[in-house]
């Protein structure tokens, strides 16, 4: 610890990137060098990012591992996780292995500037989940668009540019709303700290409904809801395999995480009030999307549209403001990190092989390919939430959440249970089993063991966390009960308060 | 520990089987996982007879599961008699059923995947039943449902059997759909999903009503219905059937099994483990009586026409399944836990009866072309013989009979007491129970007397079957190249032991048992795993009916036996004649009252037909339409951007790097209007 001292988290925020800047004086060619120097680099952040959550104390609802510097004026440099955003950083940490692993032999161009987007990312990412302080909230958060553009644009595949252009429009409205609202934001509270804000904001009634939507409008679109959603399948079809990892896994859960950490507690009265919103869009992202992803052609879109669906359950916990709803949440996030990259993993593989992502390419795959189904199966049973997996648990607790304050929406949304058992399961029936007589796939291999050292530690963990979930909802679960009750009470301040002031 | 030991003994075998099976090869898998599963059958026993009849019952917190607010849901076991009853029921036929297998599939190349799966079944099964909340139920609920899944596609190059199992799944997630509903809704009203602590609370609960989707209903009722719904699902009740006959592609143990013995009476076994709900539900309680008893019909008139031997099984379990539901609706829930029980020795002693049939015809399974096999067959013949007296009920009323005799007449006759309106369903049952009879008889004039069909030529049906089973893989491979010809052959031991048990079962299981499911001792016996109202007396009542409504099971079977002989052995025009004359009625039952038919124009079709819509209208032409629109001028730029190719990324990152310092002196600047 003394090396690291009291700046745990910046060191973890930032050794990818001196690892990043490591690569940048490497040769060019050496792109053997350039995928170890990544690995290495990727694995120790892993490795100082779990100090982190040993370090972690559950029952410590606040900040923890708080840094704090003199910036730019009134701007501080202020990291600090809570119970929330803890476990996003571990999961951004886990991912990042994998994703180098995965591009071990799929990438051949430009492998050096591949890895040091990789790991400039990976640094924003993680500032995201630590970032104490708005200015350096927006920082990570927008920048970590940078290297993920750049990854879909290089790297992508043949209509990259058009999927870039639309992830472009659709973010750039959303951050420049969110821009405007956090110097709204500041003129009125005077500061840009963020559990400041958290703790007594206090922003006039009048004025939450629009800056929550200008929030809103950023956040939506990185979770993706519906109707803002078409820029994700795009996306996902147009990156690498490691691109879509980190784009199902951690970009799309900035989102939710945008809303536990700013909408709930800096415009509670907003927030209730815009909640039915929220659950409309919900619903129609989970049914909606469920029942486009039935009829895709295409893997990767199709797995990308069963992503919108399992966010809508997301959005669906975060505004039920009760326990359950907020832990399934989470949970639902991180699960989904696993399960979703782990699918985008699986799509890699055949991908690496046959180079297409047609569904109807493939067929039968189980007969040479054992071990790829079994994989494949087991995040298809975690996908349609299936318990054993963690895949049920998040599900399981949003749904309980939901139930407690609309069953109308409960009704709805419980639907997507069916529906996702019928896109997965299709899936699966058309690309793995029945005889196969495509001659293209006469040769194909199993995984290989890189394939399956990728592999493996998704498949452990998430059974793992549907078996014994305990170690996530221990983490989250006093940080979640602060903001629920500071969530209720300020409702209740705030909204007697503006009584009030009408009254006069 | 006797306890874990039975939970974890075939979750070891599947891990083992499953994991290893390639390095320690088939006959080890095969060994491991039957040998596990035959001490989990033994202990199983040691635990009824002492919770039985020692009255002990257990809990055992094994580790926390979910935990969030005031949910708290660990995992663990909870021992009455109800699962102790479960326990020796799932444990003693997965035992046969892995021992006969070894038989039936030995010549399968992934016989351990098999194997792994068996036993995995066995797993989900267990924890179903010695769950002690609901979230540990519906665990177990979904597991057999991938278990079932997998067993249904094992072999999976067969086009019908990744349809079927397919099929299962999603069908089972409608009712899924349901049972998690009630979950929430039981966690809102009680703020709990314990069994105790709920059923502790139930009585209150009674006559209350909340506000579900804008409407004031009754609490209990409500709840009761919507985890119906997943009991209708698993135990393929009307409307939720479909899949049953359909999961007839797996192979026949499994069909024993899952699709016989227990999987599917999972639902009667919750709704009798939540007796204490339904009991202050009686709507709920009319419900599942109408609903058993229109299945235990509907499913007995398909099971008339049908020409596959496994279906006509397994509409008959469809059938028996709605007897259950029937009683436990009425309040007699011993008597259907009983018939689940002796049911469980016949049924799948005749699936397993009927895998040696097929086995012994290469393959074949359409009944027009078995008969006769009497005398190639005789001790499969007289296994099925001894399965058919005890399903149709065959026995002395006052005296003694067949297993199904006791625990098929006690829930017509709890029928009768129970006061349904019209008596409606006394009689369908009683008619139902007729069909049965025939339908069983049918079966076995068809395959094991007159005058065999298969001699001239069907023997090659088999063979062409190969190929449509895709079967390099089957083990149906081995017949046409071995040297057995095309002559019937009787199944080796490993395959007719199980029989033999099973029989024996079914042979007493009834007389044995009766007094402490349904009779004298049913109080004792049950203790507190079974709830019954204060007003509830229809165990007592079933035993005080009239003579003559003892006597109508036994006349409804003798009927169906005589009508069956008449058809299928004295005049065999018969059948075809009747065909002819009632052609739309026949029609009507051979394709199952149309049921695919129906659910593929009004759920399958505009499913996929929305879903292309939304995609190319919803998400194509609205939503990328107006932000393609939206961004016309930008749109044009995407040309030259093409070609610029990736510098096109380097604006964006320099126009956010602008934008970024442009905030950042703003802040700097002070001009954020401090207060």
């Amino acid at each position: 610890m003394s090396l690291v001292g009291n700046n745990l988290l910046s060191v973890v925020t930032f050794l990818p990137a001196v690892f990043a800047l490591a690569i940048a004086t490497l040769n060019k060619e050496a792109h053997g060098n350039a995928r170890w120097f990544a690995l290495w680099g990727t694995l120790a952040t892993f490795g100082l990012s779990l100090l982190i959550w040993i370090n972690f104390d559950p029952s410590n609802p606040g900040f923890q591992f708080v840094e704090e510097a003199a910036w730019l004026g009134p701007i501080k440099y202020k990291m600090g996780v809570d119970g929330i955003s803890m476990l996003f950083v571990i999961l951004t940490t886990f991912l990042m292995p994998l994703c180098i692993l995965a591009s071990w032999e799929s990438v051949q161009e430009r492998v050096k500037e591949y890895m040091i987007a990789f790991l400039l990312l990976e640094t924003l990412m993680i500032g995201v989940f630590c970032a104490l302080d708005l200015v350096l909230f927006y920082l990570f958060f927008e920048g970590g668009l940078i290297p993920m553009f750049i990854i879909i644009g290089v790297w992508g595949g043949k209509r990259r540019v058009y999927a870039s252009f639309k992830f472009f429009l659709y973010t750039l409205l959303g951050s420049v709303l969110m821009l405007i609202a956090m110097m709204a934001i500041y003129m009125h509270a005077g500061t840009t700290d963020i559990p400041t804000l958290i703790e007594k904001a206090n922003l006039p009634v009048a004025w939450q409904t629009w800056l929550w939507l200008a929030f809103f409008a950023s956040f939506a679109v990185k979770m993706p809801m519906w109707p803002v959603h078409t820029w994700l399948p795009d996306a996902h079809v147009e990156a690498p395999t490691a691109g879509s990892v980190i784009l199902a896994g951690i970009l799309l859960k900035m989102g939710g995480y945008g809303f536990l950490r700013f909408s709930l507690p800096m415009f509670p009265v907003a927030s209730v009030d815009l909640a039915p919103l929220v659950f409309t869009l919900s619903v129609v992202a989970i049914v909606y999307t469920s029942l486009v992803a039935l009829a895709q052609e295409d893997v990767k879109k199709l797995i990308a549209y069963s992503s919108v669906a399992h966010m809508g359950y997301v959005t669906l916990g975060i505004f039920t403001f009760n326990q359950q709803g907020i832990d399934g949440a989470i949970f639902q996030m991180l699960s989904h990190g696993l399960v979703a990259s782990a699918l985008f993993l699986c799509v890699g593989v055949v991908y690496d092989r046959m180079h297409t992502r047609d569904i109807a390419a493939y067929g039968g795959l189980v007969e040479r390919m054992p071990i790829y189904a079994v994989c494949f199966m087991i995040f298809t049973m975690a996908n349609v939430g299936l318990p054993g997996t963690s895949g049920f648990v998040g599900e399981f607790l949003t749904l309980l959440g939901v139930f407690k304050v609309n069953t109308w929406v409960a009704l709805f949304a419980t639907t997507g249970v069916i529906l996702s058992a019928v896109y997965a399961l299709w899936l699966y029936r058309r690309m793995i089993f029945g005889v196969m007589d495509k001659p293209s796939l006469k040769a194909i291999t199993d995984m290989g063991p890189r394939e399956i050292v990728v592999m493996a530690p998704l498949v452990l963990l998430t059974l793992f966390f549907g078996v014994y979930p305990a170690p996530i909802l221990d983490v989250t679960a006093q940080s979640v009960k602060k903001l629920v009750a500071q969530h209720e009470m300020a409702v209740k301040t705030q909204r007697s308060a503006a009584l009030a002031g009408q009254q006069k | 520990m006797i306890y874990k030991a039975i939970l974890f003994l075939p979750l070891i075998g599947a891990l083992i089987a499953g994991l290893f099976g390639r390095a320690i090869g088939h006959r080890a898998a095969e060994i491991v996982t039957t040998a596990l599963l035959a001490i989990a059958a033994v202990l199983s026993w040691i635990v009824f007879f002492d919770v039985g009849f020692g009255h002990t019952t257990a809990r055992v917190t094994l580790l926390r599961w979910v935990t969030s607010g005031n949910l708290d849901v660990s995992w663990g076991i909870r021992i009455d008699t109800l699962t102790a009853v479960m326990l020796v029921v799932v444990n003693t036929v997965s035992a046969l059923v892995h021992l006969y297998s070894i038989g039936y599939m030995h010549e399968d190349p992934s016989r351990s995947r098999f194997f792994a799966y068996l036993s995995l079944f066995t797993f989900a099964m267990l924890m179903l039943v010695t769950s002690d909340n609901f979230l540990q139920l519906f665990f177990g609920w979904e597991g057999v449902g991938l278990a079932s899944y997998l067993l249904i596609g094992f072999w999976y190059k067969k086009p019908e059997a990744n349809a079927a199992a397919m099929k299962a799944f999603v069908v089972n997630r409608v009712g899924d759909f349901g049972f998690a509903l009630g979950i929430f809704g039981i966690f809102f009203i009680f703020q709990t999903i314990g069994f105790d602590q709920v059923f502790a609370a139930a009585p209150d609960m009674a006559g209350k009503t909340f506000n579900f989707l804008g409407y004031q209903v009754d609490i209990l009722t409500t709840l009761c219905l919507l985890l119906f719904l997943g009991a209708m699902g698993k135990s393929a009740q009307f409307m939720l059937h479909t899949w049953l006959p359909d999961a007839m592609e797996g192979p026949t143990p499994v069909s024993a099994l899952i699709h016989a013995a227990t999987m599917v009476t999972a639902g009667v076994f919750m709704v009798a483990r939540l007796s204490p709900l339904f009991e202050h539900a009686p709507t709920a309680l009319e419900v599942v009586t109408f609903v058993g008893v229109l299945t235990a019909f509907f499913a007995a008139t398909v099971g008339l026409v049908q020409n596959d031997i496994k279906r006509v099984i397994a509409y008959s379990t469809c059938s028996q399944l709605g007897y259950m539901f029937a009683a436990c609706g009425l309040g007699a829930y011993a008597a259907g836990v009983f018939h689940l029980f002796t049911h469980a020795f016949f049924k799948a002693l005749l699936f397993l009866g009927a895998g040696s049939v097929i086995h012994a015809m290469h393959h074949e399974q359409d009944m027009r072309n078995m008969g006769g096999l009497k005398a190639y067959i005789p001790t499969t013949w007289a296994m099925m013989l001894i399965g058919t007296l005890a399903l149709t009920g065959v026995g002395i009323p006052g005296l003694a009979g067949f297993a199904g005799f006791h625990s098929k007449d006690a829930i017509v006759e709890a029928a009768y007491a129970g006061h349904t309106p019209y008596n409606y369903a006394f009689w369908v049952l009683a008619v139902a129970a007729f069909m049965t009879s025939f339908y069983s008889w049918r079966l076995m004039f068809m395959t094991f007397h007159q005058s065999p069909r298969w001699k001239d030529g069907h023997g090659a049906h088999g063979h062409d079957d190969h190929g449509a089973h895709g079967a390099k893989h089957g083990h149906d491979d081995k017949h046409g190249h071995d040297g057995h010809g095309h002559e019937p052959h009787e199944s080796p031991l490993v395959m007719l032991i199980p029989l033999f048990v099973l029989a024996i079962g079914a042979l007493i299981a009834g007389y044995s048992f009766k007094e402490y499911f349904i009779g004298h001792d049913y109080k004792a016996f049950w203790a507190k795993a079974l709830y019954e109202g204060p007003n509830n007396h229809i165990l007592h009542d079933l035993h005080s009916v009239p003579k003559w409504v003892a006597w109508t099971p036994t006349i409804a079977m003798l009927s169906g036996l005589a009508l069956s002989y008449l058809y299928y052995v004295l005049a065999p025009g018969l059948p075809a004649a009747t065909a002819r004359a009632f052609r739309p009625v026949y029609l009507f039952l051979l394709n199952k009252w149309y049921f695919d038919e129906l659910y593929d124009r009004i759920f399958v079709r505009p499913a996929m037909a929305i879903g292309r819509f939304l995609w190319k209208g919803g998400d194509g032409t609205v939503i990328d339409g107006t932000i393609d629109g939206t961004a016309a001028t930008v749109g044009k730029v995407t040309d030259r951007v093409v070609k610029l190719q990736t510098g096109y990324v380097y604006h964006y990152a320099f126009a956010m790097l602008i934008g970024l310092a442009a905030i950042i002196s703003w802040f700097m600047l002070g001009l954020g209007g401090v207060k």
